[in-house]
């Protein structure tokens, strides 16, 4: 019960973590769905109506007679022809056969009911195709907004920023932990409801009773909502935007109440460029959130008002216009893409630093680079609407801001290389997640390149082709950075170490079986397939297939992870208070810290220099060597004491 | 670091150093948090410009069913509880506990007289049939198109209320001239692809294209005309196209949607001067304890900006 009312940032944080995971499990288990279906597609329409149609056959065959071959092919590939027609033809046919062979046994069919088993197999055929669109369109809303919604997004703020950020200032909690509880508890009222409202849709289909019990529900706009789609379904949009507006509140709370501690919880003697670029990147997601997210909620707002009142600012039957939803939804999820980035990117540079023991390369670049990607975020969102038919010229000065987002990008890719080489490098398991973050951000960033070039996004617009590129931005950087900040502070946050072996071969898993997943739907896309769809041509099928035996694999991988992590905290060995040697201030304390964080808050110094931290075997971490210590520090020390 | 002394101020959480640190770090929070208010009323001014860009003479019609003096008053009301707010915040740094309840009470009169003139501004809308969505007598979709009296009754309304030419038109002509709508539909080769086709049946939307800011960059003629529009002359119902009567209905949507968010933040804001009212009146609030005084008197200030910004755009556009 404490800790639904604590007001501690590392329980809140913890807090948090328990439901982003939970959610990640709902959202993954929908994308198992999804690549289940698109495994076995109902196969198309020809072929599935030969099957239906060999009752058809039965009805002719039981005149116990031989049929033609000619008249049988009329009777299965009837064309164009009404059924008067064609049995005006198939007489013809039989006629014809009579007349040539007197000795023929010549069925008689019986047309009406010939007729009545084609329309019954038609119609059987239709109802199945419907439900399985229904099906994987519900399907696919549901995985999509409660990845967005609830897993990416929240993931890296919500839980380790929660945790370590007042830790790195050196702070006893974030500026405003009310506000902090105030924030979890919109998540969650925002998220079940989400959940609710959506997954009702999807069990209705299974249980059709449940809908006498609980009424209709579901959404299969996709995550976007995009009208006039979203005004004309009979789906539960306004209960769904509902949900995805008070989750809006509970990111702009989080966004405050990091840019207050940040401006005013900093230590003293912990300038803006001695701060870890963990805070950083959080710091300019924090602006984005605050920037972005009130333009989602009144894209949201509107569109409620144009489902319920008619307002018609969307609807183009009353001068309104479709493509300002797009303009509104995208100058919101464009910076979105940004808030999934970049606290990721702040993740890696810990890490990759850490891990190499050398001072991090062009520690300004990459701080400035944050805030660059910050400001460019909220120029590109036209590259989402290539084909929306905006203007040409909209079109190409969307395109070539797009291409300038790649140079912050770049900058810090090239920062983190130039950090590694000639260091002393540890493959352990928070470093292969960066590195397997480097190596997926580079691939996705790269073929965001060719999104962004508007002649070769007309081809790939909407295909799976699109579908690769932001999951390996999105997942591939999120969740890598994600996994590989969990790796490292765990023992922090938890006071255990988790079986590093293991640890390694859950990475192992998530890698290979996110890249079988995902690269193969680039080439796919380039062949055409397009995304959002239940069924589709025989081309596609190996290509799927492959992607679905990756997703299996990816699968094992995650519950792999799942399954250290809570041997670490049955089993763990205790964690000493810093097992990598890192220097930003949360190793300067105990794990798990104490409820105030520290009991004498550590003077801060430059936050990669790792000379005065010693391996100590004993403990099996590193400890401070009082001799090597930088002369400022043994002066604040003096001073404090 | 400074370690904090048991003997703290009650006030005073423990994760800050002193009571200044404290302050300034709610204020730049309610600064950030008032930033996204203003982002979020920024999508409706954007939706606002856009509209009025793709159809300015709509607005300009529009506007004088609008009861300026109404919005006048407002306005000034409005501006005058801000007044007593900002003095209240003085009041409570002083330790003036009789000024603070006075002047807290005076902010919440505000608030309700604003509220009240706009109830007023509603009704009068709602009853000549100028309501939201389907309820607003120019949507082609409502009943007006059915059964002209309705319209009518609003044109006339507000032309009489801005004593723009009086219509002389008979409910006849009026009626005539909807169901010539269909007709003049051909001729009129309006940018806005807004166009009932016949305003007696339902009208088939599946091929009217976007428009606005999915048009091609130039413009074409009528547009061109829209824009010189001879500003002396006033603007009748009968200058208007019919295409561009059944815009009309969107000025009042975006009317309706600011002035109600906005609406909505009054009473949000009220409520919080009615918490600061009971709690000044316990006597929570001196010179070491007024930071709730202040950011709510913060908030109270935003709203009021943003009607600033709403009442030249909505009542007194040329
Ligand atoms: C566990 C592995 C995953 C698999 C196998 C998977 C599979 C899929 C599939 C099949 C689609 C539908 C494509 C279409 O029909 O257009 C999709 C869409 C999507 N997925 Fe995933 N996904 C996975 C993980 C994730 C994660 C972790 C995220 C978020 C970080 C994510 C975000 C999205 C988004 C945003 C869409 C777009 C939905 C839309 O089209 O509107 N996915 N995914
Ligand atoms: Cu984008």
């Amino acid at each position: 019960m404490s800790w639904l009312f604590t007001l501690d940032h590392k329980r809140i944080g913890i807090l948090y973590m328990i439901a982003v995971l939970t959610f990640f499990l709902v959202g993954g288990i929908f994308a198992i769905v999804l690549r289940v279906m698109l495994a076995l597609p109902i196969a198309d329409a020809g072929n599935q109506m030969g099957m239906e149609m060999n009752d058809t056959r039965a009805i002719v065959h039981s005149q116990n007679a031989t049929v033609p071959d000619e008249a049988l092919n009329l009777i299965f590939n009837p064309g164009q022809r009404t059924p008067e027609e064609l049995q005006t033809d198939v007489e013809a046919v039989l006629t014809d056969t009579a007349a040539k062979n007197p000795n023929a046994n010549v069925p008689i069919v019986d047309y009406a009911q010939l007729n009545e088993a084609r329309t019954a197999a038609a119609g059987n055929y239709a109802t199945k195709l419907n439900n399985h669109n229904t099906l994987y369109n519900q399907s696919f809303t549901l995985h999509g907004a409660v990845m967005v919604f609830l897993f990416i997004i929240p993931a890296i703020p919500a839980i380790i920023g929660n945790f370590v950020l007042p830790l790195m200032l050196g702070a006893k909690d974030v500026a405003f932990p009310r506000l902090n509880l105030a924030s979890w508890y919109c998540y969650m009222g925002g998220a079940i409801f989400f959940i609710w409202v959506l997954g009702k849709g999807i069990m209705n289909y299974i249980v059709p009773t449940l809908e006498r019990v609980w009424g209709g529900g579901g959404l299969d706009t996709g995550w976007t909502f995009y009208t006039p789609y979203s005004t004309e379904t009979n789906t539960a949009v306004v209960a769904a935007t509902g949900g995805a507006f008070i989750l809006g509140f509970s990111s702009i709370l989080t966004a405050v109440n990091f840019i207050a501690s940040i401006h005013m919880l900093r230590p003293k003697n912990m300038t803006w460029f001695r701060m870890p670029l963990m805070l950083w990147a959080l710091y300019a997601t924090a602006v984005i959130q605050i920037l972005a997210t009130p333009v989602l909620a009144i894209t949201l707002l509107l569109l409620i008002a144009e489902r319920v009142l008619h307002v018609g600012i969307f609807d183009p039957a009353l001068g309104g216009d479709p493509i300002l939803y797009q303009h509104f939804f995208w100058f919101y999820s464009h910076p979105a893409v940004y808030i999934m980035i970049l606290p990721a990117m702040g993740i890696v540079s810990e890490v990759i630093s850490v891990f190499s023991r050398k001072h991090i390369f062009g520690y300004a670049f990459i701080a400035c680079s944050s805030m660059a990607i910050a400001i460019l975020g909220f120029l590109v969102w036209g590259h989402h609407m290539f084909t929306s038919g905006q203007s040409e010229l909209l079109n190409a000065v969307f395109s070539i801001i797009t291409m300038l987002v790649a140079i912050p990008s770049a900058i810090k890719v090239f920062n983190w290389l130039t950090t590694m080489y000639n260091g002393s490098i540890r493959l352990d398991s928070p470093m292969l997640y960066a590195l397997g973050f480097i190596w997926l951000f580079t691939i996705g960033g790269l073929t965001g390149i060719y999104c962004a070039t508007l002649a070769v996004n007309i081809h790939i617009h909407d295909t799976y082709f699109i579908v690769a590129h932001f999951h390996y931005v999105m997942v591939g950087s999120t969740l890598f950075a994600f996994l590989a900040g969990m790796h490292y502070w765990w023992p922090k946050m938890f006071g255990k170490m988790y079986s590093e072996r293991w640890a390694q071969i859950g990475w192992f898993l998530v890698f290979v079986g996110f890249n079988v997943t995902f690269f193969i739907q680039f080439i796919m896309g380039a062949l055409g397939m397009p995304r959002r769809y239940a069924t589709y041509i025989d081309k596609y099928q190996i290509y799927h297939h492959i992607s679905t035996g990756g997703s299996l694999i990816l699968t094992v991988g995650l519950f792999l992870v799942l399954f250290v992590w809570i041997h670490s905290l049955l089993r763990g060995k205790q964690a000493p208070a810093n097992p990598w040697g890192a220097n930003s201030l949360e190793w300067h304390t105990v794990s798990p810290p104490p409820h105030a964080n520290f009991d004498h808050a550590p003077p801060a110094t430059d936050p990669y220099d790792y000379s005065h931290w010693r391996w100590k075997p004993e403990i099996e971490g590193y400890i401070l060597d009082e001799a090597s210590e930088p002369e400022e520090r043994q002066a604040m020390a003096h001073n404090d004491s | 670091m400074n370690k904090v002394d048991e003997h703290h101020d009650p006030h005073l959480a423990h994760h800050f150093d002193t009571p200044v640190q404290q302050y300034s770090s709610a204020k730049v929070g309610m600064w950030v948090f008032l930033a996204t208010e203003i982002l979020m009323f920024g999508g409706l001014f954007c939706a606002y410009a856009v509209y009025r860009g793709t159809h300015p003479e709509v607005f300009l019609y529009a506007n004088h069913f609008l009861d300026t003096n109404l919005g006048a008053i407002n306005t000034v009301v409005l501006l005058t509880s801000s007044l007593t707010m900002a003095w209240a915040v003085r009041a409570a740094q002083l330790g003036q506990q009789k000024l603070l309840v006075g002047l807290l009470f005076l902010t919440l009169l505000g608030g309700f007289g604003f509220m009240g003139i706009k109830t007023i501004e509603y009704t009068s809308k709602y009853k000549h049939g100028l309501w939201v969505g389907t309820e607003n007598a120019f949507y082609y979709k409502s009943d007006s198109f059915t059964n002209p009296e309705k319209l009518v009754g609003a044109v006339e309304y507000g032309e009489s209320h801005n004593a723009v030419t009086p219509s002389t038109e008979s409910t006849d002509s009026l009626s005539e001239q909807i169901k010539d709508v269909a007709q003049n539909d051909e001729q009129v080769n309006q940018p806005q692809a807004v166009l009932p086709t016949d305003a007696q049946t339902n009208i088939p939307e599946a091929n009217q294209g976007p428009v606005g800011l999915s048009t091609q960059f130039g413009r074409n003629e009528g547009d061109a005309a829209a824009y010189n529009y001879p500003e002396k002359k006033p603007l009748t119902y009968e200058d208007l196209t019919p295409q561009q009567r059944t815009l009309v209905s969107q000025f009042f949507q975006i009317y309706f949607l600011m002035t109600g968010l906005h609406g909505i933040h009054v009473l949000v804001g009220m409520a919080l001067i009615f918490w600061l009212l009971i709690r000044s009146m316990l006597g929570t609030f001196g010179p070491k304890y007024f930071v709730p005084v202040d950011l709510v008197g913060l908030y109270w200030h935003i709203v009021d900006l943003i009607w600033i910004f709403l009442f030249p755009l909505l009542y007194l556009i040329h």
